[in-house]
C-alpha cells in the first residue's frame, strides 16, 4: 500500500523567504502572492493505517509542524499551482532512508523489511502566475539529471483528489550480465569504442573509455595473444585505471626532450632535492605515494594534505558536483596509511560572473540548456556547505575567483588537512600492506547507476556525449558514521592492513590499486551490496557510488570488524580476496568475467610522446584614465575578485573541533584573511597555517610567472601571518585545458618549470598534487551556433606550515591608531594582466591587459621574509599584510576596512623602480608586506629591517579617513573607511 | 593508591556520540580541564547496556548533525533514544544529576521534551557562524532561591553560534510560564562583539531573544551557542586586539559553565 505523509509547518517558515526572493530574480516579480512548503514522505509498505499514524507523528514537531496523511487539499486552502519536487528513481534520497530508519526503529520492525520511503518537497503557490511562470520556477529548482518535477493546478489536483500515490521505483531493463567485444575491427570501430565507448545491445553507445587509437591497439595485441576478445567489463576496467584521471598521462608522459615527463622531472624531482637539501631537517615523511602528503607536526603526530578539483561534476550538477568533491577528498585522508582524522577543510572556486545570463547548450537542437553560472556558483557553495558543515570538519580556507571563461567549466578545489599519530600499536601508521589471504572489505554507502564513467568523463570535452550518470550525490553523515568507525575506533584496534578510497572508477582502480601491495586480487561481483537490483557487472565494477572504502582485512580479525562496523550503523561486505597471483580475477555467478594480468592492468598503458610548440603572446597597453585616484581605488575594491565573500565564509562552519586561531574574518570590518592558522592537538602550542595562491589572468601574458606568483603569493601569506620558511610545504594543482595542443603544452612546461625552479629556491616541498587537464566546454549559444569555452590555464598552489607558536600568529588589520604603517620590498611598473589593467581593459572594450606581468625575485623576497619572519616572532608589529591582487592600494583598503581605522599614507618615496602614481598603487609585484608596527616597537623594527628594502610610508589614524598624497605630497586618494567598508561588503550583503 | 581515589573523586561525565554528533570530542576536553572525568559513548552502545548511566553524574548530548538534520533538527537521534531509553533518561533525570545539549544537543533535548520550545530554521533560512554576545538570566539574584548549579558567576558572556535551524520557537502561554519559573537560561544581548564587529545581537530571529532555556530546576540546560569552542584566549575574535593592547586573556569564558558543573558535585560533598 502507498501513502503520504505531509509535514507542514504551522509558523512562518524562513525558507519561503529565500525562495521568493530567487523566484523574484526570474522575472516573474509580484506575480507570486504566496508560497508554502510541504514536507512529503511517499511510503510504499504493508504497514497498518496506525502505524502510519504513529510514523507521522514521528516525523513531526508538534511545536512548529501539524502532519495530514495523504490530505493536501484541506491543508493547502486557496492556491492556484502545486510543485513537487523529488528525486528520480534510484537517486539516493538520504531524508528518506533516514525517515526508514526511524520508523523501521520505532515499529521494532526487522531491518530487511519490505519498507520503501520516497521524500519530495510540495511547494503551494498562489498568485497571477501562469504555468509557464512555474516551469520557470521549477526549472529554477531541480536538475533534470536528479531530479524530477510535478507541476499541476488547482483543477486538476482537485480532479485527482490530491498528488498522485505513485512510488518512483528504478526499473532497469534486463540485459545479459556481460557482452563479448570483437576487437577485430576496422580503426575507425576500433577509434569509435574508444571515444564513445561500447556499443549495447540496444544500438547506443555507452559512453566514453577515453582510450585512444594507440591504447586500443595495444589492448587488441594483448587479446590477440590471450587468444579471445576481451569482455565489456575488462575494457571498462582498463579504461578507467588508464584514463587521465587515475594515470595523468600528460605529466606521465615523455614531451619534447623531457623523457621522464614533467611530473618525474621537475615536480617528484624538485621534492627529492628540497629533501636532500633539508638533510637531518626533512620534515617530509609520505609524499607522492598516498591518498595525501604526509609531513611532521610534531613528535607525536603526522598532518597530512591534498587538495582535488571537481570542475566536470559540478559543471553539471553543482550542488552534487562540489558535495562529493568535499566529501571525496575527506576520504583521501581517511585513506592516508592506515587513516588519518579529517580536521580541515579548504576549498576554491573559480567562476563565470553570476550576472551573465547568456545561455549556453551542449547539443545544437538546444535542448540540452548548461546551468547559468549564478545556478553553478550558488550550488557549489551549498555543497561544499553542506558537505563540511554536516561532517563536523571546520572550513578554514578559501578564496572566489570571477572570469567569463569559467562558464563553460567552473573550476572547484577542495582539500582537507588530516592528523594521525605518527605510530600506532608500535607501527609506522603511514605504512601499509595488504597482505594475500586477506579480505577484501568495502564500507559505507551501496552501489548504483550513480558515477559511471566519472573518471573518464573527467578526462575529456564536456560536449552533447556527456553522460549523464556520471553525477554522483553525496550523503555526508553516511560517511561520517564510517570516517568515525575507522578512525577513532577499528584502526586503534588494528584490524585492518590496509585501507584506501574508494574515488574515480571505483572498486575497479580501489581494488587494483591494492592488488599492488600483495600482488593479486580476486573478486565476487555479486557480493557488492546494490542500492537496487538490475545493475550489469560492468557498472557494479566501475560505479563511483559515494562514501564507501576498501579495506584489507585479515580472515581472523573479520568478525570483530564486522560487529564493530554493525554497532556503528555502517554497512561492511566481503567481496573477495587478496592474492599473489599476479592477476585481476572478477567472478559473476561463478563465471570468470575479468582475467587480466596485474602488469599489463597497471603498465600496459603505451606511452604517448607528446611535443609542445612555443607561444608569445603580446597585449597592447591600456588606454589610462587621467584625474583622481579615488574613484578608481574604489571600483577595484567593488570588483569581485577583490570584494569580500564574507557571505561564505560565514556559512561554514570554521569553529567546529574547537582548534580556531586565525579565523577566515578578522577584525572589526571583518575582512576576509589570506592566511588560516588552528591549533589540531589542545595539548600543544603549535598551530596549522594554510593559504593559496593563484592569478589565472597572469597566464594569458606568461604561465611561467603565473605559477611563480602563485607560489611566492602562497608562500608569503604565510609567512606575513607568523608562519615560518623552515616548516612549509606547497599543493600543486594544474587546471588546463586542450592538452593536446602543442601551444597549451608549451605553456604548461613553463609553469611547471616555475614550481620546479621557486620550490627548491625557497625550500618548500611539494608534497601532493593533482591535475585536471581538459576543461574545455564545446556547444552552441543562444543563435545555435557552435562556440567553445575554455578556462586560463590555471595554477593554484596550496600552501600548509606548522608554526611554532600560535600566540606570535598577526592578524592583518590595523589594530591601534598611531601605528605606522610600512611597505617592505620593491615596486615595479608591473600592472601586466593586473586587476587595474584587467579595469581599464573592461572600460576599454577590449583586451588591453598590457603586458608587465610581475616576477619573482628569489633572493630579494627571501631576505624580506626572514626579516619578516624575525619580526614577527619577536612580537615587534601590530599588523601584516601580504600584498596580492591590486596591489598597495588595495592592501592598505583591506588592513584599514579589518581595524576600522583610516591611514594618511605618501608615495614620495616607494622602494623599487616605478615610472608612476599608478605602479606605486596598483602594480602587483610580488614580495610585498604592509605591516604596521606601534612606536615603541620602531627601533627594534628598523633594526632587523636595515638590510632589505622598506620604507615607511604613512601612519594609522583614530579619524576614519583613508588618505593617499603622490611625490608631490597631492592627495590623489580621498575616502573613508566606513564608504569603503560598506562598498567591500557590497556583493555579500546582496547575497544575504 | 591515592591516585585511584583522586580519580574516583571527580564527577562523571557521558558524552553521546554517533550519527553525526560531532562535538564530543572537544566537549570532553572542556569537561576534563574543568576538573571531570567525561567518556564518549556510542548511542548503541548505551542502549547495549543502558545500565551504564546510572554510573554519571553529568550527561551532554554535544553539537553536530545527527541524521544530517533529516527529517528536521535532532528529531531522529531523540526518537532512537526514545524508542531505547526512555525508562533510563528518567531514572537519571529523577536523581540529582546535570544534563546540557549543546547545538544540536539542545535540538535533541527538546524533541526528547524534556525541554520546552522548539528550534526552527534561521531567520534569514542560512547556516550561520558567528560569535554573539549572551546575558545569563539563568543567574539569578541570590534572594531568588534554587538558581541554576550552571550559572554561579556568570553574567554576560560572548560565545560562537553555528547554525542552520537555531531560531527558538515557544507559544505565548509557555512563554509565560518560561519566566515565571525563571526557566529561561541566556538571551542574545548587545555586548562586546557585537559592538566590535558591528553586528545585531540576534542572528537567527529566536523568539524574545532566547538563545538557551533550563529544566529540572535549572539542572538541564540546552543553548544554541558553543560553550566548548570558547575556552581557549586563541578563540575569542578579539585576541588579536587584546594582544595588540597586551590585555590577552588567559583562558577563554566558556570553560566556566563547565566548571560550574563539576563544582556542583565537587561540594556536594
Amino acid at each position: 500500500m502507498i501513502s503520504r505523509i505531509y509535514v507542514i509547518p504551522k509558523i512562518k517558515d524562513s525558507r519561503e523567504r529565500l525562495f521568493l526572493k530567487s523566484w523574484n530574480s526570474l522575472n516573474i516579480q509580484g506575480k507570486v502572492k504566496n508560497i508554502a512548503i510541504f514536507d512529503s514522505y511517499l511510503i510504499d509498505s504493508n504497514l497498518s493505517n496506525d502505524q502510519i499514524l504513529q510514523s507521522a507523528k514521528m516525523l513531526t514537531n508538534p511545536i512548529i509542524e501539524k502532519f495530514s496523511i495523504n490530505e493536501i487539499l484541506k491543508e493547502a486552502k486557496k492556491f492556484n499551482y502545486i510543485l513537487e519536487i523529488g528525486f528520480l528513481p534510484g537517486v539516493t534520497d538520504n531524508v528518506g532512508n533516514t525517515a526508514r530508519e526511524t520508523i523501521v526503529d520505532l515499529l521494532h520492525l526487522k531491518k530487511e523489511v519490505n519498507l520503501k520511503v520516497y521524500t519530495s518537497k510540495v511547494f503551494i503557490i498562489s498568485g497571477t502566475v501562469k504555468l509557464k511562470d512555474i516551469k520557470e520556477i521549477a526549472s529554477s529548482l531541480y536538475n533534470p539529471l536528479i531530479e524530477r518535477a510535478y507541476i499541476a493546478d488547482a483543477k486538476e489536483i482537485k480532479k485527482i483528489r490530491g498528488l498522485p500515490l505513485k512510488a518512483p521505483e528504478v526499473i532497469l531493463e534486463k540485459r545479459t550480465p556481460v557482452i563479448i567485444v570483437s576487437l577485430r575491427v576496422p580503426e575507425e570501430e576500433l577509434i569509435k569504442i574508444g571515444r564513445e565507448g561500447i556499443l549495447d545491445a540496444n544500438g547506443e553507445r555507452r559512453g566514453p573509455l577515453a582510450l585512444d587509437l594507440a591504447s586500443m591497439k595495444v589492448i587488441q595485441k594483448y587479446f590477440e595473444k590471450l587468444g579471445r576478445d576481451p569482455r565489456d567489463i575488462e575494457l571498462e576496467s582498463l579504461a578507467q585505471t588508464w584514463s587521465e584521471h587515475c594515470k595523468h598521462t600528460i605529466f606521465a608522459n615523455p614531451i619534447d626532450d623531457i623523457k621522464d615527463g614533467l611530473y618525474k622531472t621537475y615536480i617528484k624531482g624538485a621534492t627529492n632535492e628540497i629533501r636532500k637539501l633539508k638533510g637531518r631537517n626533512d620534515f617530509c615523511v609520505s609524499v607522492f605515494s598516498d591518498n595525501s602528503g604526509g609531513i611532521i607536526f610534531d613528535d607525536d603526530f603526522l598532518i597530512t594534505h591534498k587538495v582535488e578539483t571537481h570542475n566536470s561534476p559540478s559543471a553539471l550538477d553543482p550542488f552534487g558536483g562540489a558535495i562529493t568533491g568535499i566529501v571525496g577528498v575527506n576520504r583521501d585522508t581517511i585513506g592516508f596509511g592506515l587513516g588519518a582524522k579529517p580536521i580541515a577543510n579548504v576549498y576554491g572556486f573559480c567562476f563565470g560572473y553570476p550576472e551573465d545570463t547568456r545561455a549556453l547548450y551542449r547539443d545544437k537542437e538546444k535542448t540540452r540548456k548548461m546551468l547559468p553560472p549564478k545556478r553553478i556558483m550558488d550550488g557549489v557553495i551549498k555543497g561544499v556547505n553542506v558537505g563540511g558543515n554536516c561532517s563536523g570538519i571546520p572550513t578554514v580556507s578559501g578564496f572566489v575567483k570571477y572570469d567569463d571563461r569559467f562558464k563553460g567549466k567552473p573550476l572547484v578545489f577542495v582539500g582537507t588537512v588530516g592528523l594521525i599519530p605518527r605510530k600506532i600499536n608500535g607501527k609506522l601508521s603511514h605504512e601499509k600492506k595488504a597482505e594475500a589471504g586477506d579480505y577484501v572489505v568495502v564500507i559505507g554507502g551501496r552501489v548504483g547507476a550513480d558515477g559511471i564513467h566519472g573518471a573518464t568523463f573527467s578526462s575529456v570535452t564536456m560536449d552533447s556525449k556527456s553522460p549523464a550518470t556520471a553525477v554522483q550525490i553525496g550523503d555526508p553523515i553516511t560517511q561520517k558514521k564510517l570516517s568515525d568507525a575507522i578512525v577513532k575506533e577499528a584502526r586503534s584496534m588494528n584490524l585492518y592492513n590496509s585501507i584506501t578510497d574508494n574515488g574515480a572508477g571505483g572498486i575497479s582502480c580501489s581494488v587494483a590499486e591494492m592488488a599492488k601491495e600483495c600482488g593479486g586480487v580476486f573478486v565476487d561481483l555479486e557480493k557488492v551490496p546494490l542500492k537496487y537490483p538490475g545493475l550489469s557487472p560492468w557498472q557494479i565494477w566501475i560505479s563511483e557510488s559515494q562514501e564507501r572504502m576498501t579495506l584489507s582485512v585479515p580472515k581472523k580479525k573479520w568478525d570483530v570488524f564486522k560487529r564493530l562496523m554493525e554497532s556503528r550503523g555502517v554497512e561492511a561486505t566481503v567481496i573477495g580476496e587478496f592474492t599473489n597471483s599476479e592477476k585481476c580475477l572478477v567472478k559473476w555467478e561463478g563465471k570468470t568475467i575479468v582475467d587480466i594480468d596485474l602488469e599489463f592492468l597497471h603498465n600496459g598503458l603505451p606511452k604517448r610522446p607528446l611535443e609542445s610548440k612555443s607561444v608569445i603572446k603580446t597585449f597592447s597597453e591600456p588606454k589610462i584614465i587621467k584625474g583622481s585616484r579615488t574613484k578608481i581605488l574604489e571600483e577595484l575594491l567593488a570588483d569581485k575578485n577583490i570584494n569580500s565573500f564574507s557571505f561564505i565564509s560565514e556559512q561554514y562552519d570554521h569553529e567546529v573541533q574547537a582548534s580556531s586561531v586565525l579565523k577566515p574574518l578578522s577584525g572589526p570590518g571583518r575582512i576576509n584573511t589570506d592566511a588560516q592558522v588552528f591549533r589540531p592537538v589542545f595539548s600543544s602550542k603549535k598551530g596549522v597555517i594554510l593559504s593559496a595562491g593563484l592569478y589565472p589572468s597572469y597566464g594569458d601574458i606568461n604561465t611561467y610567472h603565473m605559477a611563480a606568483c602563485a607560489l611566492d603569493t602562497a608562500i608569503r601569506n604565510i609567512i606575513a601571518s607568523g608562519g615560518t620558511l623552515s616548516r612549509l610545504t606547497i599543493l600543486d594543482n594544474f587546471c588546463w585545458c586542450s592538452s593536446y595542443d602543442k601551444g597549451r603544452l608549451y605553456e604548461l612546461i613553463e609553469a611547471v618549470k616555475a614550481c620546479y625552479k621557486y620550490s627548491i629556491g625557497y625550500r618548500t616541498p611539494l608534497i601532493s598534487g593533482k591535475d585536471s587537464m581538459f576543461n574545455d566546454f564545446k556547444g552552441y549559444d543562444e543563435k545555435g551556433s557552435p562556440v567553445a569555452v575554455s578556462i586560463p590555464p590555471t595554477v593554484l598552489i596550496s600552501a600548509i606550515g606548522v608554526v611554532p607558536d600560535i600566540k606570535k600568529i598577526v592578524s592583518p588589520e590595523f589594530k591601534n591608531a598611531g601605528d605606522s604603517i610600512y611597505l617592505l620590498g620593491e615596486t615595479f611598473d608591473e600592472l601586466g594582466a593586473s586587476e587595474y589593467y584587467k579595469l581599464l581593459a573592461g572600460k576599454n572594450k577590449n583586451n588591453s591587459i598590457g603586458n608587465n606581468v610581475p616576477e619573482v625575485d628569489l633572493e630579494r623576497n627571501l631576505k624580506t621574509y626572514w626579516a619578516l619572519e624575525e619580526v614577527i616572532q619577536k612580537e615587534l608589529i601590530a599588523s601584516s599584510v601580504s600584498l596580492i591582487s591590486g596591489g598597495l592600494a588595495i592592501g592598505l583598503a583591506k588592513a584599514s576596512i579589518g581595524g576600522m581605522l583610516g591611514c594618511k599614507i605618501s608615495l614620495s618615496d616607494i622602494p623599487g623602480k616605478i615610472s608612476g602614481t599608478d605602479a606605486a598603487l596598483f602594480s602587483e609585484s610580488q614580495g610585498r608586506i604592509l605591516v604596521s608596527v606601534s612606536p615603541k616597537h620602531i627601533s627594534g623594527f628598523e633594526k632587523i629591517m636595515k638590510n632589505i628594502s622598506y620604507e615607511k610610508i604613512g601612519q594609522v589614524s583614530k579619524n576614519n579617513k583613508f588618505i593617499i598624497t603622490d611625490e608631490k605630497d597631492k592627495k590623489i586618494v580621498d575616502t573613508n573607511v566606513k564608504k569603503l567598508y560598506d562598498i567591500y561588503h557590497n556583493f555579500s550583503n546582496t547575497m544575504q | 593508591m591515592k591516585k585511584i581515589k583522586l580519580k574516583f573523586k571527580k564527577p562523571k561525565v557521558i558524552i553521546l556520540s554517533g550519527y553525526g554528533l560531532n562535538c564530543e570530542e572537544e566537549t570532553k576536553f572542556a569537561f576534563e580541564s574543568a576538573g571531570g572525568v567525561a567518556d564518549i559513548v556510542h548511542i548503541n552502545d548505551l542502549i547495549a547496556q543502558p545500565g551504564i548511566l546510572s554510573e554519571y553524574q553529568i550527561l551532554a548530548f554535544p553539537g553536530g548533525f545527527s541524521y544530517g538534520d533529516d527529517t528536521g533538527s535532532g528529531k531522529a537521534y531523540a526518537n532512537k533514544f526514545k524508542n531505547h531509553l526512555s525508562k533510563e533518561l528518567k531514572e537519571f533525570l529523577s536523581r540529582d544529576t546535570l544534563m546540557i545539549g549543546i547545538c544540536n544537543g539542545f535540538q535533541i533535548l527538546t524533541s526528547l521534551g524534556i525541554l520546552p520550545g522548539a528550534l526552527t530554521y534561521n531567520k534569514n533560512g542560512k547556516y550561520i557562524d558567528r560569535w554573539v554576545d549572551l546575558k545569563a538570566e539563568g543567574n539569578l539574584p541570590r534572594r531568588v532561591k534554587a538558581g541554576s548549579p550552571w550559572f554561579p558567576g556568570i553574567k554576560n558572556i560572548s560565545l560562537p553560534i553555528a547554525h542552520g535551524e537555531g531560531r527558538y520557537v515557544i507559544d505565548d502561554k509557555e512563554y509565560k510560564e518560561l519566566k515565571k519559573k525563571k526557566q529561561i537560561a541566556f538571551t542574545y544581548s548587545k555586548g562586546e562583539i557585537c559592538k566590535y564587529q558591528n553586528l545585531e545581537k540576534n542572528p537567527n530571529g529566536a523568539m524574545h531573544d532566547i538563545a538557551g532555556v533550563l529544566g529540572y530546576n535549572g539542572r538541564v540546560l540546552g543553548m544554541m551557542p558553543h560553550p566548548e569552542r570558547a575556552i581557549f584566549y586563541h578563540h575569542s575574535p578579539l585576541w588579536q586586539i587584546q594582544k595588540s593592547k597586551g590585555a590577552l586573556e588567559k583562558e577563554g569564558k566558556g570553560i566556566l559553565l563547565f566548571k560550574n558543573a563539576i563544582n556542583y558535585f565537587i561540594k556536594l560533598r
